[in-house]
């Protein structure tokens, strides 16, 4: 392998040489290195300064409650993620989370059906409404803000003609003044409840997911055709990658994340909560959004992601504990955002960002 | 090289070598009638001393000491990454931070920015096109964007506007209609597009202004019609300085040319140009001016056929065989039906349904053959797994991906052969990667550079590089050498060659003669969607292609009639969009 050398030296740059390529000065390493490891670091203060003034916070209990109360949030990011790969982005996620609480609590309460039923019927919700965002992103041709916008509002909706705005509980009495057959079963709780050894079932799904997405996309040529398309769509069709495929698939993914996170949950609550997953969309959007700014990898990742997600959770752990009130937690989720934002675009050297609805159909 | 001003026979291109050794001297007949200044410059309107710009610690542009006369046309050559663009972005300023003095009519200025710059009377236009046209306001609204950036006019007029535009429009002799000048600027034909930025940028009525290789998306023809602007413009005293890879065109027009290399002025010489010595000074080696093929390798095997496809909805239908073991080169105007035809074959667009007489049900639409096989690609994967590769016209938009390593955007069409049972393995990704950038001599810094940091040229090199180390049957590279200097358009059509003896195919596309001429064994001319011309490189003359290629418009009395289906009122074209992505 000859690699013809460049080196600081001009003649040897040659008659076609490049400009502007050599940046080894010492304030450019640093800067990088700032945006590369700075929220790692901010991360690692906030949780050893509140490991030090609350010692409930340094427990393994608090560890697994924090990312076990994240999880959801940080599934949900992980979708929008997806979306964000191809260049998208989905506003429809918290609205899907929601759908799956309901449809969750409807399949067995009024359905009186198990657990394992409704678990089926809300991931195959999650992945219909992955391919109808697909369908008018990518067939309808709608700008992908728009057409999720839109799926939103439809989702909400449908969810509350189906479960006639009410929440849905357990043995709840009917408007024919009879009670509901079913129940929340135990096989669904136990995706609240349930450990596995001695780590709750939402941070294994959390961290299996980070990890199956992290190789899917880092380590498969249909991660890099993913990541190929938010780049340059034209160029990756004419590179021979299909890319309205890739881009069902990533809408479809997200879908299928969302509803997972609505059944978590939903498993959490242990009702169908008509207003659960109203809050999640600015959460989820907000750590895919930090995720993209960690580590300076400057595009949609898993573990960023989910970094983005940790460091909510530990924030917004450690303001409960030192007695902060639960209103001050947007305000720090809103900094967090901010200074996430200023790593990707301001003081990141990169040209490009691949970020959320850079480009329509 | 366009064609310029010349007639077929008159040697506005360089010498061949039969005729030129290294002190050939070119000089268009009748130099004194063509309106170039005689005197050495009197009247300096821009001057620069000591000017050097550097990028972190690279210093790309070092010590530049020049200065721009009234009523004189200078020339600005240079390889990709000689500096130009940055010597542009100072002058213009566009980049601030530069270092030395520039004196505008005797006065040391501080260039901070375009709108200071233009205030000193220094008006830039810059390559892309595309970037200094702003799609949903009006042509109007676009010939008069700097007042609507500016403050001068807060409130705007309709009619008023169309009075403004309309006169800015006279000064190039253009007379669009009002509704032309009410439609869509992002809607305009790229050379149309090119002629309202020019328009706009002599609104300020500068002194100088400067063109950064102005005819690099116009036809020939549009690029004569330029000229002649020019020219007028000169003779009115406006100082230019013209960037340009085209000799040709600067044989044409310039007074005078200035080379820069490596960020240093090598030469600044005064008509008549010694060309191989400017060469010399643009490469920093010696290196032959033209490079016609002694013979042209006749290929045995016919890779693939079309037969009866029609290009445009106008022309009649097109049977042609490509064999491999040749350089088929296809020469057409813009509109002539190259990209159509570089589409059909590439699986980006399906062959049209047969001419308009036999529209009817069931008339066939033209079919294609590969290796003898019926050939029907529906999307370019398909076309790719049947082993023809296209290197796409728009390298921006359709080649590179940004931002991307040199590796990943060389591996992007080989996932498949990068990866065992999906999972990707680097080392077979750098291995292919390592090959291409030896094979064309990349000039990059390592796999892993992002594919951004190269010059134009040294992407251009990535991007063809990658579709040849496919292995494909069938190579076709439509305009491979827009924007790519002589030294990376040499080691293209070098690699090309070595890949038609192994019996492959290869097609380049393009509207320019010369880079036809260099590449190709054989050469086909392609007019309003028909062949005009077909044979090979060493039974033709240069005068017959050129003759065969500007077909029915060289005898024309409008000089802009190159593609079909055009009306002389400039109404809004049928033409893909300057903006807007091609049919997904």
């Amino acid at each position: 392998m000859t690699i013809p050398p460049v080196t600081t030296s001009r003649k040897t740059v040659g008659a076609s040489g490049l400009t502007g390529l050599t940046r080894s000065s010492f304030g450019d390493r640093a800067a990088a290195g700032v945006v590369r490891w700075g929220f790692v670091a901010v991360t690692i203060l906030l949780v050893a300064f509140f490991a030090f003034t609350e010692p409930n916070f340094r427990t393994v209990d608090n560890l697994f409650g924090m990312l076990k109360f994240i999880a959801p949030t940080a599934i949900a990011g992980l979708g929008v993620m997806m979306a964000m790969t191809v260049g998208g982005i989905d506003l429809s996620v918290g609205a899907s989370a929601g759908f799956a609480v309901s449809i969750a609590a409807w399949t067995m309460v009024i359905g009186n059906q198990v657990g394992g039923v409704a678990i089926i019927v809300v991931l195959v919700c999650g992945l219909l409404i992955g391919a109808l965002n697909a369908l008018l992103i990518v067939v309808a041709r709608i700008p992908d803000l728009l057409a999720t916008l839109t799926t939103m509002f439809v989702i909400v909706g449908l969810k509350l003609l189906i479960v006639d705005g009410k929440s849905i509980s357990s043995k709840m009495s009917l408007a024919d003044g009879s009670t509901a057959p079913g129940s929340f079963t135990a096989d669904f709780l136990w995706l609240d409840r349930g450990s596995i050894g001695p780590v709750p079932v939402p941070v294994v799904l959390f961290l299996a997911i980070t990890a199956l997405l992290w190789f899917l996309l880092e380590r498969t040529r249909w991660g890099r055709a993913l990541y190929a398309v938010g780049a340059n769509a034209e160029a990756a069709r004419l590179a021979g990658v299909r890319v309205q495929l890739y881009r069902t698939f990533a809408y479809m993914a997200c879908g299928l994340l969302a509803s997972i996170a609505g059944l978590l949950l939903g498993a959490r609550i242990g009702q169908g909560d008509v207003s659960a997953g109203n809050s999640l969309l600015l959460d989820a959007v907000a750590v895919s959004l930090v995720g993209v700014s960690v580590l300076g990898i400057g595009r949609p990742n898993a573990w960023g992601t989910a970094l983005g997600a940790v460091l909510i959770a530990v924030m917004v752990t450690g303001f409960t504990m030192i007695g902060l009130p639960y209103y001050a937690q947007d305000f720090g989720k809103g900094i967090v955002l901010l200074v996430a934002l200023l790593f990707s675009f301001t003081f990141s050297r990169r040209r490009t960002v691949v970020v959320a609805g850079s480009h329509t159909n | 090289m366009s064609l310029s001003n010349a007639s077929p026979e008159s040697p506005a291109s360089p010498p061949s070598p039969a005729e030129g050794n290294d002190t050939t001297v070119v000089s268009l007949p009748g130099d004194s009638n063509n309106g170039f200044s005689d005197s050495a410059p009197s009247d300096t309107v821009v001057s620069l001393s000591g000017v050097s710009v550097s990028y972190g610690s690279n210093l790309v542009l070092r010590d530049v000491t020049l200065s721009f006369a009234a009523g004189r046309i200078t020339a600005l050559l240079g390889a990709n990454g000689a500096g130009k663009s940055t010597l542009i972005k100072a002058l213009s300023g566009a980049n601030p931070r530069y270092s030395g003095t520039i004196e505008v009519g005797g006065a040391v200025v501080a260039l901070s920015s375009p709108t200071v710059a233009r205030g000193h009377g220094i008006s830039a236009v810059h390559q892309k096109v595309a970037d200094g046209i702003v799609p949903g306001l009006t042509v109007a609204e676009n010939v008069l964007l700097d007042d609507l950036a500016g403050s001068r006019h807060p409130l705007r007029n309709r009619r008023r506007d169309l009075v403004d535009a309309r006169a800015a429009l006279a000064v190039l002799g253009l007379e669009w209609s009002d509704r032309v000048l009410r439609a869509d600027a992002g809607d305009l034909r790229i050379s149309d597009a090119q002629l309202l930025i020019l328009a706009r940028a002599l609104r300020s009525r500068p002194r100088l202004l400067i063109l950064d290789e102005p005819t690099s998306a116009l036809t020939s023809a549009e690029s004569d019609r330029l000229f002649e602007v020019l020219r007028a413009l000169r003779a009115d005293g406006l100082a230019i300085v013209y960037v340009s890879h085209r000799f040709g065109e600067i044989e044409a027009l310039a007074d005078s040319a200035v080379v820069l290399r490596d960020g240093v002025v090598q030469s600044h010489s005064e008509r008549p140009f010694v060309w191989n010595g400017i060469l010399h000074d643009m490469l920093g080696r010696a290196t032959e001016l033209t490079h016609q093929r002694a013979q042209s390798d006749r290929g045995a095997t016919t890779v693939a056929e079309v037969s009866a496809v029609t290009l445009l909805a106008e022309s009649a239908p097109v049977s042609l065989a490509i064999r491999g073991g040749e350089v088929l080169g296809i020469l057409g105007l813009i509109g002539a039906g190259k990209t159509e035809l570089a589409e059909i074959l590439a699986g980006l667009a399906k062959p049209r349904a047969g001419a308009p007489a036999g529209a009817l049900a069931g008339a066939p639409a033209g079919t294609l053959t590969l290796g003898g096989e019926p050939y029907a690609p529906r999307r370019p994967w398909d076309a790719i797994r049947a082993g023809v590769v296209l290197v796409p016209e728009d390298r921006q938009r359709q080649g590179i991906l940004p931002g991307w390593s040199v590796m990943h955007n060389i591996s992007l069409p080989f996932l498949r052969a990068s990866s065992r049972l999906g999972t990707l393995r680097s080392s077979r990704e750098s291995t292919r990667a390592s090959e291409v950038v030896s094979a064309l001599d990349v000039v990059t810094e390592n796999l892993n550079t992002p594919i951004d940091d190269l010059s134009g040229g040294n992407q251009q090199k990535v991007v063809v590089g990658r579709w040849l180390s496919a292995e494909p049957r069938l190579a076709i590279l439509d305009e491979p050498f827009r924007g790519v200097d002589i030294a990376a358009r040499r080691e293209i059509g070098a690699r090309l060659t070595t890949l038609v003896r192994t019996g492959a195919a290869a097609v380049v596309l393009s509207s320019d003669v010369d880079e036809i001429v260099e590449v190709s064994d054989r050469i086909i001319v392609l007019v309003a969607g028909s062949i005009a011309l077909d044979g090979y490189a060493d039974e033709l003359d240069r005068s017959t292609i050129v003759e065969a290629f500007l077909g029915e418009t060289a005898g024309n009395a409008s000089p802009r009639d190159g593609a079909p289906g055009e009306t002389e009122p400039r109404d809004i074209p049928q033409h893909p969009p300057l903006v807007n992505g091609p049919r997904l």
